[in-house]
């Protein structure tokens, strides 16, 4: 067995019995990443001195008895969190170059449990992206290929494109990831990973560059439900810094996995079979129901009427959001400045030097939603049927436990695909939008490969503050699924 | 509804992006696909419907307003463009 086939428990395991030390495990990921990051651009910054400075501080903590489930896991952390010390980009140039005076309060929790810092993961600009295309720092190759067609480079998912990718290849044992519409839990299906999106408020969004306030939220990537959950519980938790955060004791989430679903009422929502969506993602979602029901659970048809207006509200809410939130970026107190004949001029040069199209694209679509004569027919309005999927949700939740789809409409695509036109790359979180606007935890969990060989996922989405419940019934498909496939480009 | 090349300009100036005439035309095509999509809002009936404007199920927490850092200024400055002994620097604003 190499020492990339250890998950996070196992490695924690040898790790207190002294058969590998953090220094060892560190220096494996360290040369791993050095071999295959070139090639997947994984990673934009790498700290391989930091992670070995880190690795030996663990050592030290283990052989005094102080160890955490985390202390000497070396993990990716998203280059969206930023890290005091350490180039943070969120992939865009116009924070070229920003050094954080200041830690996030998820990567400090992290660093408190004792976990390696490898480096900070590539994801799509400023988060804005289903595929990593739009970083400004170049695409990310998924590890995962077509069988038919090796070299075929395929997108690894967006925004937490690099995270998935790292972890995906061995080059991360786990990583943190966001998620404002489904930048988590996409990722993780197109790269056979879990990972969770917990309950918006569950996690501190301190310190994480901001995109649409209302949707960020953080959470783990990893290989499988009980790495999510170690790592949820050291990432949660209340915090006076953050004003959204929630004053919630956390519960200790691997207590949850083994719970089974005997007894569980699963919702399954009528409205996520689209009219045109793949029949091999359709025929996995009733494998899950099958799997489900035969572990004791109780399956229930339910509705979520409003799912199909999802996108189009997100579309309209996650901008105004970004337009707002990125206006901080005008070249006075960080990162890029192009000089100008005056002030105004010295922003638009900046912002227009700085910014990436798409990121660009959806700054000008807030900034119109959001004008004089808009912002009711838009803004407004979006915001209204956003309280309507919020009640569809709460409705849903009076009869079942837990809602069980797929977790993105296709597998991952190829890189140059789907860019005819934004609206077709959005298409891509028609299934994870929703909880997003809702703010209730979901979770993808590798379910099974399509025909070419590349991973699909399932979703999971439970009630506010019942991730529990997600990753009880995630485990139990994890447990169906056996799905234990990998991609033939990983650290061995 | 969709936008002409003018109100893209007027756009990109409130959201203080440069933009040239190659890219208005662009812009415009894309950002009318983005609100052609958004159109289906329409059909939705939001009689008596508050708008949502969080995903937090909570009032805002309150907090007691007094001074928690500070005496920080190299920290706050290590990233600027351009400063001016403990001031940012920006072109002359006002003559």
């Amino acid at each position: 067995m190499s020492i990339f086939d250890l998950t996070i428990a196992q490695a924690s395991a040898k790790l207190a019995a002294k058969e590998i030390s953090a220094v060892e495990l560190t220096t494996a990921y360290n040369d791993a990443v050095a071999a295959l990051n070139p090639r997947l651009n994984a990673y934009i910054t790498t700290t391989p001195e930091l992670a070995l400075e880190q690795a030996q501080a663990a050592d030290a903590r283990i052989a005094a008895g102080d160890a955490t489930a985390l202390t000497g896991i070396p993990i990716a952390v998203k280059d969206l969190f930023c890290t005091e010390g350490v180039r943070t980009t969120a992939a865009s140039k116009i924070l070229e170059p920003f050094i954080p005076p200041y830690e996030s309060t998820v990567s400090a929790k992290l660093k408190a449990a004792g976990a390696v810092t490898l480096g900070k993961a590539n994801l799509d600009e400023f988060a804005m992206g289903s595929s990593n295309i739009t970083s400004g720092y170049g695409p990310v190759e998924n590890p995962w290929k077509r069988a038919a067609d090796q070299d075929a480079k395929l997108v690894p998912g967006g925004s937490s494109g690099g995270s998935a990718a790292a972890v995906a290849a061995r080059i991360a044992l786990a990583a943190t990831g966001t998620d404002t519409g489904g930048s988590i839990r996409q990722p993780a299906a197109f790269t056979g990973l879990a990972g969770i999106k917990p309950t918006y408020g569950r996690c501190s969004r301190f310190g994480i560059v901001a995109f649409a306030s209302s949707l960020d939220q953080a959470g783990p990537m990893a290989r499988n439900t009980e790495d999510c959950a170690l790592l949820l519980n050291a990432m949660a938790g209340f915090d006076e810094k953050d004003s959204t955060s929630a004053q919630r004791e956390v519960p200790d989430f691997t207590k949850a996995l083994n719970r089974g679903v005997k007894g569980l009422r699963i919702g399954i929502p009528a409205e996520y079979r689209l009219e045109g969506t793949n029949p091999e993602i359709l025929a996995l979602w009733d494998k899950g129901i099958e799997w489900l029901k035969t572990q004791g659970a109780e399956i229930v048809e339910i509705s979520l009427p409003h799912t199909k207006y999802g996108l189009a509200v997100y579309y309209i809410v996650a901008p105004a959001e970004a337009s707002s939130n990125l206006a901080r970026y005008d070249g006075v107190r960080f990162g890029k400045r192009v000089d100008g004949v005056d002030l105004i001029d010295m922003y638009e040069r900046t912002r227009a030097a700085g910014f990436g199209p798409e990121v660009k694209r959806r700054i000008m679509i807030g900034t119109y939603v959001l004008s004089h004569g808009y912002y009711d027919a838009y803004y407004l309005k979006a915001q209204k049927v956003r309280n309507l999927i919020l009640r569809d949700f709460t409705t849903a939740f009076e009869t079942v436990d837990a809602i069980l789809t797929p977790t993105a409409p296709s597998a991952a695509f190829g890189l140059g695909e789907k860019m005819d036109d934004p609206v077709t790359m959005y298409l891509n979180d028609v299934f994870t939008v929703p909880a997003s606007l809702a703010g209730v935890p979901a979770m993808s969990v590798p379910a099974g490969l399509n025909a070419e060989g590349l991973p699909l996922g399932l979703q999971v989405i439970g009630k506010h503050f019942d991730e529990e419940t997600v990753f009880a019934v995630s485990a139990a498909i994890e447990n169906a699924a056996g799905f234990s496939a990998l991609p033939e480009l990983r650290a061995k | 509804m969709s936008l002409d090349a003018a109100t893209v300009r007027r756009i990109a100036r409130l959201a203080r992006i440069r933009v040239d005439d190659t890219e208005v035309e662009t812009l415009k095509s894309e950002l009318n696909a983005i609100l052609g999509y958004v159109e289906q809002l329409g059909e939705v009936n939001v009689d008596g419907i508050e708008p949502l404007s969080g995903g937090a199920q909570m009032a805002l927490r309150q907090r007691e307003d007094y001074v928690t850092d500070g005496e920080i200024a190299e920290k706050v400055l290590a990233n600027a463009p351009d400063r001016e002994q403990n001031f940012f620097a920006v072109p002359k604003v006002v003559e």
